[in-house]
């Protein structure tokens, strides 16, 4: 019984933090939404890596003032996902096993299921294909490729995570839903191969063990890096 | 990858931004260092007036009874696998990868069961002991404490059970703050589901034929675990249609188990507590 008290106590303590979660999230509304000049300065920031790239024109604007916002976000995300994985699956690192190609593979279809589910659903509404930028993963090397694939999936969860407090429709509240928590297995599934046992480490899990919620802010600034379209947020 | 901290790269700019948008954090940073000092007893209900004021108001019945109900399921979860580590001699030997992961796991539950019950405050339903559950479940699973294989064949099922429940209770929490939280947890659990099933396909675990997602089961049914006592587990989770759009076949290579793998499904509150009564005495 001392130790399971102990236990608890250890976890009580962090446990506090649960109550920062809300106010936290609605912080970094705010700051998206309201804070002008540090908006323009993160935009500016996102930009920086990308400003020797010729700019692809038009760009997408992801309208987060109904569903087809937030789901136009999940499809792009998708198809970032969805691209990568092909091209893992299409020729895999010498360092995979037979199980990683054929569990990566199977991602693929996942990933790709996934976009076209998205691309269905939103029907005319749907962004069209972004242009995708994989120069700094060494897609020989099985390292690069999990390291790669741990950030998108981790970013995945995350991601949905964040924006299912946006929709408004059950049906599309529920269909991500059921995405996220797959998109949390290969997660799991990615890290444990980098390192077993890492599958909801820290920081990625908290101490109150919650995974991370990430505002389309956060996500867009990460995934800028593999996208070469440029993606604006409106009406967050 | 590091995702880049934005919140970091603002507070730079602007240092004070985060008491400029809410005041509330301070008086938060206050009860985080005042809770070192309350007694262990009286933390659940001094979480809950603070979650209350997160949220600026009490908390609607439909969401007490989501929040109950997961507790159960924390509840359920952490007292099994707190058993395993500290009362089961043989099944688990400290100092191995599973025993790591599942004490991982362990922790998370706790901090799940710690985080509801600060969330409802004196809404939360009784607390569950040890004492309160029959893992064996009345005896469909008799070694399940003395016999690795069958403990994680039950540690799958709940864990696949605890992503189906959280997912089922989505519609009730729309567009509120705690259906954020909800889906943090959600996540997490898939993640542990995602493990248990390594574990379980790993030569020590049986070697049994299962993916770290829900595929199809052998003979193409809805149960992928090989297990045909939980096939209430799994009911409903060879579903090939989302939202009104077949995916068997959406793209070339999209097979009915790739369909089934791309989506979990939910369960409805009345399986899940079916399911969950079984090993509640």
């Amino acid at each position: 019984m001392k130790n399971l008290q102990e236990q608890e106590k250890q976890e009580l303590l962090p446990a506090e933090r649960s109550v920062f979660t809300a106010p936290l999230q609605r912080r970094s509304f705010l700051q998206f939404a309201g804070a002008g000049a540090a908006t323009i300065a993160l935009v500016a920031a996102g930009c920086k890596k990308d400003r020797n790239d010729p700019m692809v024109p038009g760009g997408v604007t992801l309208n987060f003032k109904d569903d087809f916002g937030v789901l136009n976000y999940a499809y792009a995300l998708e198809q970032l996902e969805a691209a990568f994985y092909i091209q893992v699956a299409s020729n895999p690192p010498s360092g995979f096993s037979p199980a990683e190609k054929q569990y990566f593979q199977d991602i693929q279809f996942h990933e790709i299921a996934h976009r076209e589910f998205f691309k269905k659903a939103l029907g005319t509404a749907a962004i069209g294909s972004l242009e995708v930028d994989f120069s700094s993963i060494n897609f020989t090397d099985r390292t690069s490729v999990l390291g790669a694939a741990m950030a998108f999936e981790d970013l995945g969860v995350g991601a949905y995570n964040g924006a299912g407090v946006h929709l408004t429709t059950d049906a599309y509240l529920v269909a991500a839903g059921k995405i996220v928590s797959v998109e949390a297995r290969h997660a799991a599934y990615v890290r444990d191969l980098i390192s077993n046992g890492t599958f909801a480490s820290s920081p990625q899990v908290d101490a109150n063990g919650l995974d991370k919620a990430l505002t389309p802010d956060v996500v867009l600034a990460a995934a800028g890096k593999y996208i070469k379209t440029k993606i604006t947020v409106t009406n967050l | 990858m590091n995702i880049v901290n934005i919140l970091e790269e603002i507070e730079k700019v602007d240092g004070e931004i985060y008491e400029r948008l809410n005041p509330r954090r301070s008086a938060m940073k206050d009860f985080y260092n005042m809770g070192k000092k309350v007694a262990l007893a009286a933390m659940p209900l001094a979480l809950g007036s603070m979650f209350t004021k997160a949220y600026g108001q009490s908390t609607p019945t439909a969401v007490v009874d989501v929040l109950n109900f997961a507790l159960t399921l924390e509840y359920l979860e952490y007292h099994f696998y707190n058993h395993s580590l500290l009362a089961a001699p043989g099944l688990l030997t400290a100092g191995t990868p599973a025993h790591g992961a599942i004490t991982t796991i362990r922790d998370h539950e706790l901090a799940h069961v710690n985080l509801l019950k600060g969330a409802l405050g004196s809404a939360a339903r009784p607390a569950l002991a040890y004492s309160d559950f029959d893992f064996t479940a009345k005896g469909t699973f008799p070694t399940v404490y003395s016999d690795y294989k069958t403990f994680l064949a039950v540690a799958q099922a709940f864990e696949d059970t605890g992503v189906r429940a959280y997912k089922g209770q989505a519609t009730v929490l729309k567009g509120m703050p705690v259906l954020t939280t909800a889906l943090q947890i959600h996540s997490v659990e898939a993640r542990h589901a995602s493990h248990i099933r390594q574990m379980r396909a790993a030569p020590a675990g049986g070697g049994v034929p299962i993916k770290p997602w829900i595929s199809l089961g052998a003979g193409g049914g809805a149960n992928d675990s090989g297990v045909p006592q939980v096939d209430p587990v799994y009911k409903g989770e060879d579903l090939e249609t989302q939202a009104g759009v077949t995916i068997t076949g959406i793209a070339t290579g999209v097979t009915k188990a790739a369909a089934v793998e791309s989506f979990d499904e939910p369960l409805a509150k009345a399986d899940v507590l079916t399911i969950a009564s079984l090993f509640i005495k």
